[in-house]
């Protein structure tokens, strides 16, 4: 998809519909007839009955647009950026993030801080992870930072709690292992699109 | 009182009056409350969303809810302000409100049954005092009321509140002289203030009632009377997008809520003379004129909920412009017109 409507600032030469509101009028004759025309006109009515067929759509149609929200929820984009989750990997169950640091890098409110080592298998391995929710402004640069999918924006809205740090920690944001085969990929922010494998080129090494 | 239907009813003693006074006040207070209820569901209806839900079945208990915060919340009178006047200004908008409806019909008169201890035989009349100036009596209390928002605001040393008092006297020095002119002329048809004899006037059918022969003072009026009220094309007073709240901005507590009373039995008491006068009024030989007046109360006080979800509301100037320039030569010429053709 081309950016150019994006990057179109030039808001004056858009798609703007101009209203046809008449000259003014300039003689007090045509300003008597225009309030004729106005009292005459029938528009106050016409705003009486807008309100009374939303009234009856609302009560006899069920058109009601209240969602009682603690009881009812609006589903969310895929693209909203709520709380991170980190993800596993499905065949191992082991955490994905590879501990580049590129997300504790990009965030732009310096609000992730991690730890890493080499373990015995000189593989990298997070000891630390959270993140300082207090200071994310839910960017999703981390997310589209990220090389291996890891670190996500979940479905998590609801985040109202006595304590911050219950979000905060690796442990917490990291899918558990039992309930590992409801991970859900991620469509978002950062994600793969649907035709990521009909994109990909090797990479030029020759030069 | 040689114009009233009383001739074949019973005395009507002090202990009937007071009691009456109760009921109204019980009556009516309930009523302003539970027409806040109302206006909020009406007002969530058109524009679909669902009101006070969570209080009792509904959100009926939602009045209970709201009455306890007001009468617990904290009742704070500002620094500067003037103590006295501030104090008292809500109780002059509430108390004007329920003594302008002492001189209205508001329910059937009856008579306690003798078994009961103590007021046995009692007659309780319709209208608490039956005075053959009935209208103007009304007009003049609910004039008297808007001192209430005049003086709250000016009380208040407030700069809200000083805008609030300031458009009460703009609004004030608009209606006024409309609600006037445009009940002369019914009361010229019918030759009378009070309000049994516009009643016995339009008995016998919807085509006697007076809207028929007056339709531009029954316009007039219920313009005057929505400014009376400070309801919503006019609700300058207060509107909140604009001076916070204006008189009522320092306002907390019971004292706010006796200028919310005070403004619900207003609305009652225009829709009642709104009814009485230009609609038919009650047909006091039967149950069911009073059924119908009360349809009729409850259509005019549903109008002024539905013209406050549609309508936008007008800034000062153009109220008085409104009613000045174009309503008030209006009602002259319609006074004109009506003596010409009672003359001819
Ligand atoms: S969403 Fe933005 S601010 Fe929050 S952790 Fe990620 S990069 Fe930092
Ligand atoms: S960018 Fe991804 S893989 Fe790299 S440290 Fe952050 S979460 Fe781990």
């Amino acid at each position: 998809m081309s950016l150019e409507q994006f990057k179109n600032r030039n808001v004056g030469t858009q798609h703007y519909k101009m209203l046809d509101l008449g000259e003014s009028p300039k003689t007090p004759w045509c300003r008597f007839k225009r309030v004729m025309k106005r009292t005459f006109k029938g528009e106050l009515f016409v705003g009486l009955w807008v309100t009374m067929r939303e009234m009856i759509n609302a009560l006899f149609r069920g058109e009601m647009h209240t969602v009682k929200y603690p009881f009812e929820k609006l589903p969310i984009s895929p693209r909203y950026r709520a709380i991170h989750e980190m993800l596993r990997l499905l065949e191992s169950g082991h955490y994905r993030c590879i501990g580049c640091g590129l997300c504790e890098k990009i965030c732009i409110s310096n609000c992730i801080a991690m730890e890493t080592r080499y373990d015995e298998n000189q593989r990298k391995e997070v000891s630390e992870y959270t993140i300082n929710f207090g200071r994310c402004i839910f960017c999703g640069y981390c997310a589209e930072v990220c090389p291996e999918l890891a670190i996500v924006h979940g479905p998590r809205y609801e985040n109202a709690s006595e304590q911050r740090a219950s979000f905060a920690l690796f442990e917490d944001m990291l899918t558990p292992i039992d309930k590992l085969n409801l991970q859900q990929e991620y469509p978002g922010f950062g994600a793969p699109t649907p035709y990521a494998d009909e994109n990909i080129k090797k990479t030029p090494l020759a030069y | 009182m040689e114009t009233t239907l009383a001739e074949n009813l019973p005395q009507v003693t002090a202990a009937g009056v007071i009691i009456k006074a109760i009921i109204i006040l019980a009556v009516i207070s309930a009523i302003a409350g539970f027409g806040t209820y109302i206006e909020r569901k009406v007002l969530a209806f058109m524009q679909r969303r669902l009101g006070p839900m969570h209080v009792g079945p509904y959100g009926l208990l939602q009045i209970a809810a709201d009455g306890i915060k007001l009468f617990t919340k904290e009742d704070i009178i500002p620094q500067n302000a003037n103590k006295l006047i501030f104090a008292i200004a809500p109780a002059i908008t509430a108390a004007t409100a329920f003594i302008a409806l002492a001189a209205v019909p508001v329910f059937p008169d009856f008579t306690i049954p003798e078994w009961v201890p103590l007021l046995g035989g009692t007659f309780v009349p319709s209208i608490a005092s039956d005075n053959n100036v009935g209208i103007l009596f009304v007009l003049g209390m609910m004039a008297a009321g808007l001192y209430g928002p005049l003086l709250a605001g000016m009380a208040q040393a407030n700069k809200w509140g000083i805008i609030g008092a300031a458009r009460t006297a703009i609004q004030f020095l608009s209606y006024e002289v409309v609600t006037g002119l445009s009940i002369l002329a019914p009361i010229m048809i019918v030759g009378s203030l009070s309000f049994v004899d516009f009643n016995n006037y339009q008995q016998g059918g919807i085509e006697n009632w007076l809207i028929w022969k007056q339709p531009v003072a029954f316009v007039l009026f219920l313009i005057a009377g929505f400014a009376e009220t400070n309801r919503t094309p006019f609700d300058l007073l207060e509107h909140e997008a604009e001076v916070v709240s204006g008189y009522a901005t320092e306002y907390s507590g019971m004292r706010w809520g006796m200028f919310f009373i005070g403004e619900y039995a207003n609305m009652i008491t225009i829709s009642v003379i709104a009814a009485i006068v230009f609609l038919g009024g009650y047909a006091a030989e039967s149950m069911f004129g009073w059924l119908f007046i009360m349809l009729k109360i409850a259509f005019f006080f549903f109008l002024m909920l539905w013209v406050r979800a549609a309508w936008p509301h007008v800034r000062p100037d153009q109220l008085m412009w409104l009613c000045w320039k174009v309503l008030m030569p209006i009602a002259v010429i319609n006074v004109l017109i009506t003596a010409i053709v009672m003359m001819v």
